[in-house]
């Protein structure tokens, strides 16, 4: 067994190899809750519950209609998509002037009925989907073998991180996004249609999560309570990171996603707190986050 | 035609509310193609209300504001700007998460034939050598000149400006008056509202004076001499 200063270098590469799939998750999750905060100032409590609406409509397309992994990649995203964007115009735009308490509250409730309608359809066990595939077994390295799932889980997921992030910073729609989180009274007043846009933002923010949640399908069991599960970490990978920041969210969600894997080689007993206490601390020495601005 | 296309603006028996409070108690004005109009008064009279009535800013706004011969008391924010109508607001609303360049290219054109960006940097050279600074680490007056350029650039023809002079060095108190010179040369109308009256008075055509909501006088350029006391007792200048 390959070891350096005792460490067991298989046991290391597995371990970083699950934090960056992990972290691939955090960062698509985080940053869909970030770019949706950013515009909408709200919470949104029901971005699990759309990673997990994500998984299952993967399954549902290949056992029901037959829409294979990679046309799902497309579809389903823009499915869970088209269902935030029904949710913000008819559920959460008639309460946006309330106090933002409500918006929070409606989405957790959205995500209990969610949650609730596929444990009644489809029980709490969970199903497996199939690795498409093209994208079946792996390769060799020196310290570790990668299956070719997770290197494309790492790859996918960083491509659409970066080009979202491209998108926001760079673009000129991305400077509507910023100058409408900025300023959304004044970008009326030159002329641009701020309500579609933070529509269409949040129908983003939560297809992103959709996309996700295709992606962990052939890797987690899609089931149920997988979005709440996952949501948990990324509340606390948000607080962690600052809610301001697009890069911010996604640095954070695959550093995070890391240190949990080191955690798991190094100190396995504290894996599923790691995360938890490394908020504590940053709550306690930088509250507004890593990457927030500090009001 | 000639006789109504030449009315910019017309606003009669214009109502405001903030939330509970009513600010502007039936507003009656208008403002020809070509008119530099000042709104005067002291703080708090209800000008800037009036310009953000105008982009249906405020919580609520009732009566009637003609642009272009479109009433547009039920229009949503967001057509408003597209009637040709460029607003500079009293805080300047520069942006921080943009540069300077992205400030000035963020307003979409609302007419085909807005200023050139080359056009905008010879009129504000401070811009072009400032293009990739951050919005809001401008100096006061850059910044006021940026939120100047941003509208011109799009095309608007109809200006409403709250208070660009306030808080700026004479110097670019002085620049900006021979700017808006020049914007009315190009046949531009404008909304200003100024506290300076000294800034104001040797540019503008006409003057409405306001208190507490109400228009209580409207003085032309060439009544000014004449009617300087009554100014003086409204303004407290
Ligand atoms: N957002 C708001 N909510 C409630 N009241 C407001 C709001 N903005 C302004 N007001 C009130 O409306 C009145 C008119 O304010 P406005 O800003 O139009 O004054 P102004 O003439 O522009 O004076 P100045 O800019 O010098 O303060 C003031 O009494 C002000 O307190
Ligand atoms: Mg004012």
């Amino acid at each position: 067994m390959a070891t350096f200063l005792g460490i067991n270098l298989f046991g290391l590469f597995g371990q970083l190899l699950v934090g960056l799939i992990n972290g691939s998750f955090y960062a698509l999750l985080s940053l869909g809750l970030a770019i949706i905060f950013g515009l909408l100032k709200i919470i949104n409590f029901a971005q699990g519950a759309m990673y997990m609406l994500g998984a299952f409509f993967a399954w549902m397309a290949l056992h029901y209609m037959g829409i294979n992994y990679w046309a799902a990649l497309i579809v389903v995203p823009l499915a869970v998509g088209f269902i935030g964007v029904m949710m913000e115009r008819y559920l959460l735009r008639p309460i946006a002037n309330e106090d933002h308490l409500y918006s929070l509250l409606l989405t957790f409730g959205i995500a209990l009925i969610l949650q609730g309608a596929f444990t009644h359809m489809f029980g709490s066990s969970g199903m497996s989907y199939a690795i498409p595939e093209e994208l079946k077994g792996g390769n060799r390295l020196p310290f570790m073998y990668l299956p070719n799932y997770r290197a494309w889980i790492i790859v996918a997921s960083l491509i659409v991180c970066a080009g979202t992030w491209y998108m926001i910073e760079k673009t000129k729609l991305g400077a509507y996004l910023r100058a409408g989180t900025e300023n959304p009274s004044m970008m009326q007043a030159f002329g641009i249609n701020v309500p579609l846009i933070v529509t269409l933002t949040f129908g983003f923010g939560v297809g992103l999560a959709g996309f996700a949640g295709v992606m962990a399908a052939p890797v987690y069991s899609v089931s149920p309570d997988m979005g709440s599960n996952m949501l948990i970490v990324v509340f606390a990978i948000v607080v962690i990171g600052g809610m301001g920041s697009i890069g911010g969210a996604i640095l954070t969600g695959l550093g995070m996603g890391v240190v949990e894997g080191l955690t798991k080689y190094f100190y396995p007993e504290a894996s599923t707190t790691v995360i938890f206490a490394v908020m504590v601390i940053v709550l306690l020495t930088k509250p507004a986050g890593l990457f927030g601005k500090e009001a | 035609m000639s006789t109504v296309g030449d009315e910019k603006l017309r606003i009669s028996d214009l109502h405001a509310f903030y939330g509970e409070s009513h600010i502007l108690h039936g507003i009656d004005m208008t403002v020809m193609q070509g008119e530099l109009v000042t709104l005067l008064g002291r703080n708090g009279a209800g000008r800037s209300t009036t310009l953000r009535s105008i982009m249906n800013m405020v919580g609520k706004r009732t009566g009637s504001i003609n642009i272009n011969g479109r009433e547009t008391i039920d229009m949503p924010a967001h057509k408003i700007a597209h009637l040709g109508m460029g607003f500079c607001p009293e805080e300047r609303a520069i942006f921080s998460s943009l540069n300077v360049e992205e400030n000035l290219m963020l307003p979409p054109a609302v007419r085909s034939d807005g200023m050139s960006v080359e056009e905008i940097y010879e009129m504000f050279p401070n811009l072009y050598e400032r293009r990739m600074s951050q919005g809001t680490r401008l100096s006061g007056g850059e910044q006021q000149m940026l939120a100047l350029a941003r509208i011109l650039r799009t095309g608007a023809n109809i200006l409403l400006l709250d208070e660009i002079t306030e808080g700026l060095a004479p110097v670019i108190v002085k620049t900006l008056g021979e700017v808006l010179l020049k914007l009315k040369e190009r046949g531009l109308t404008i909304l200003l509202v100024e506290q300076n009256f000294r800034f104001a008075a040797p540019i503008a055509d006409r003057h409405y004076v306001m208190e507490h909501g109400h228009i209580v006088e409207e003085v032309h350029a060439h009544e000014l001499e004449a009617k300087a006391e009554m100014l003086n007792t409204y303004l407290g200048v």
